[in-house]
């Protein structure tokens, strides 16, 4: 794209995504180490994670607070106004996998050591994965690449398989031992947390596309996640 | 000169014009100053009782083509139209045509307010009394009234009819100008850069009184404003060195343009 005939508001876009390149850093250093917290119950990790939300929830404002200064100044029209929007949109999706991190995080705590570690695994490959996601989606952000973000888009198909699969698993540990029923429950929180980050991510790859191409994505997303219609008969 | 085919111009089929008559149909239109070929194989068509927007930098031709609807371009020297202007399906400049009628039938209102040096009631009364349009002195004030209160005058001016047009305020006096091009019941009013020299809330009353009237006219309005083209028109064409690029339904033009030139251009791009 040539540049703006007014050199400043070149600098108010470039810097408005830098803010945002910025909070999306953050936002997969913090899923990483929820992650890492919760698999090695690195509970001085954890606490870091929970204090770092701040940080996150910080860039947001500055984000909007930018983000409306330039309308108001510049009174941008088509893909300037898109990319203005587009950003407050993403930051607010970034700040909500924020909070998603530190609330897995939190779950250290209440994870007992006596609880056996390869519970735990299906956590962390769901958090691998929403990590992979998140990775990828923020790079097609900087590159502007609507089908990197459509790619993104469409693999989060497998994040909502491998849920279901873990939730199947988990409830049957829980039936098999009540005493598990504690640390299971917060497993399945964990998990349902990357499974939210994994959507946040597929709104994100949706704005990306509109911002492209200045129009919405017109095909469904297959929706795998079937876990909220799925029952337990505990007599069988 | 120039004798190239048609450009291609981007658009898509506008939905005002499916959802309106066609007032205007220009097919095939070149201007030229001189040597100078301002405008180059323009086709458009353009709605009726909608504001049509005309957008670009300057010497893109959006004047001109403006000018070229009520034939205001026949007064400069050196100038030449060929091509077709239908207005109801008669093309404007055919030999049997009377332009004095035809200004009649398209008003113009310009970047400068420039009322006569007359009275306020006076400016409006000289269209119809000139056309014969009023029959009698009642029918003439009836005329006169019911125009300034179209262009939102009438409060403002009502006791003081008889005081000179130039001395209202500018913003006044632009919409004296409206008036007096509406008192002659025109089809289309043609609006060149009419809030330029205007302030910000006199240019919102112009524009207020644009979205008042256009249910009754087709209005075609030139302004370097896109902000005020994106909030008045339901149409926009942009122009560019003599060509048409692209026009389409404002809502699409503003936010989500076909041409490269026009995107640069609205986002302030263009050098």
């Amino acid at each position: 794209m040539s540049d703006h005939t007014v050199k400043s508001y070149d600098d108010d876009l470039a810097n408005l995504k830098q803010l945002l390149a910025q909070m999306g850093g953050l936002a997969e250093e913090q899923l990483a180490n929820a992650i890492d917290a919760v698999t090695k119950r690195d509970i001085r990790l954890a606490d870091r994670v929970i204090a770092g939300d701040e940080k996150i929830d910080a860039l947001e404002q500055q984000i909007e607070e930018k983000s409306i200064l330039t309308i108001a100044r510049r009174q941008p029209m088509a893909q300037d106004l898109r990319q203005i929007i587009v950003a407050i949109r993403i930051s607010a999706d970034l700040e909500r996998i924020g909070d998603l991190a530190k609330n897995t995080a939190k779950r250290t705590h209440a994870i007992s050591e006596q609880m056996p570690r390869k519970l735990v695994s299906g956590l962390t490959r769901m958090g691998n994965l929403a990590l992979e996601q998140l990775k990828n989606i923020l790079d097609a952000y900087a590159q502007g690449d609507a089908d990197k973000a459509i790619q993104v888009w469409r693999s989060d198909e497998d994040i909502d398989a491998l849920y279901n699969s873990i939730f199947r698993e988990l409830l049957t540990y829980m039936m098999e031992d009540p005493r598990m029923i504690g640390p299971c429950t917060h497993l399945l929180f964990g998990t349902k947390n990357m499974e939210r980050i994994g959507d946040h991510t597929t709104n994100i790859a949706e704005n990306i596309y509109f911002l492209v191409h200045g129009k919405a994505i017109t095909e469904e997303r297959p929706k795998k996640d079937s876990t909220s219609t799925t029952n337990y008969n505990l007599n069988t | 000169m120039d004798a190239s085919p048609q450009r291609p111009v981007a658009t898509t089929s506008p939905r005002i014009l499916a959802a309106r008559e066609t007032k205007i149909v220009a097919s095939d239109v070149n201007v030229y100053y001189g040597d100078k070929h301002a405008i180059k194989h323009l086709s458009i068509d353009i709605p009726d009782r909608a504001v049509s927007a005309f957008i670009g930098p300057s010497g893109c031709g959006k004047s001109t083509f403006l000018r070229s609807i009520n034939r205001m371009n026949d007064t400069i020297d050196g100038c030449r139209v060929t091509g077709e202007i239908l207005v109801d399906g008669k093309n404007i400049y055919d030999r049997d045509l009377d332009v004095v009628q035809l200004r009649a039938r398209v008003g113009m209102v310009f970047q400068k307010p420039n009322p006569f040096p007359k009275s306020i009631f006076e400016n409006v009364a000289y269209g119809p009394r000139i056309h014969g349009i009023a029959k009698s002195k009642t029918d003439l004030e009836e005329i006169v009234v019911n125009s300034l209160k179209k262009a939102s005058l009438f409060e403002e001016v009502k006791d003081r009819l008889a005081h000179p047009g130039t001395g209202l305020s500018g913003g006044q006096q632009q919409r004296l100008c409206i008036a007096r091009a509406i008192a002659v019941n025109p089809e289309i009013i043609l609006m060149d850069e009419p809030c330029s020299a205007l302030d910000p809330i006199a240019s919102a009353r112009i524009e207020e009184l644009i979205d008042e009237i256009r249910q009754n006219y087709c209005i075609i309005i030139v302004t370097h404003s896109m902000q005020q083209a994106a909030r008045v028109s339901q149409l926009t064409a942009f122009f560019h060195l003599g060509d048409l690029v692209e026009f389409g339904d404002t809502d699409d033009m503003f936010t989500t343009p076909k041409d490269k030139r026009t995107q640069d251009y609205i986002t302030g791009r263009f050098g």
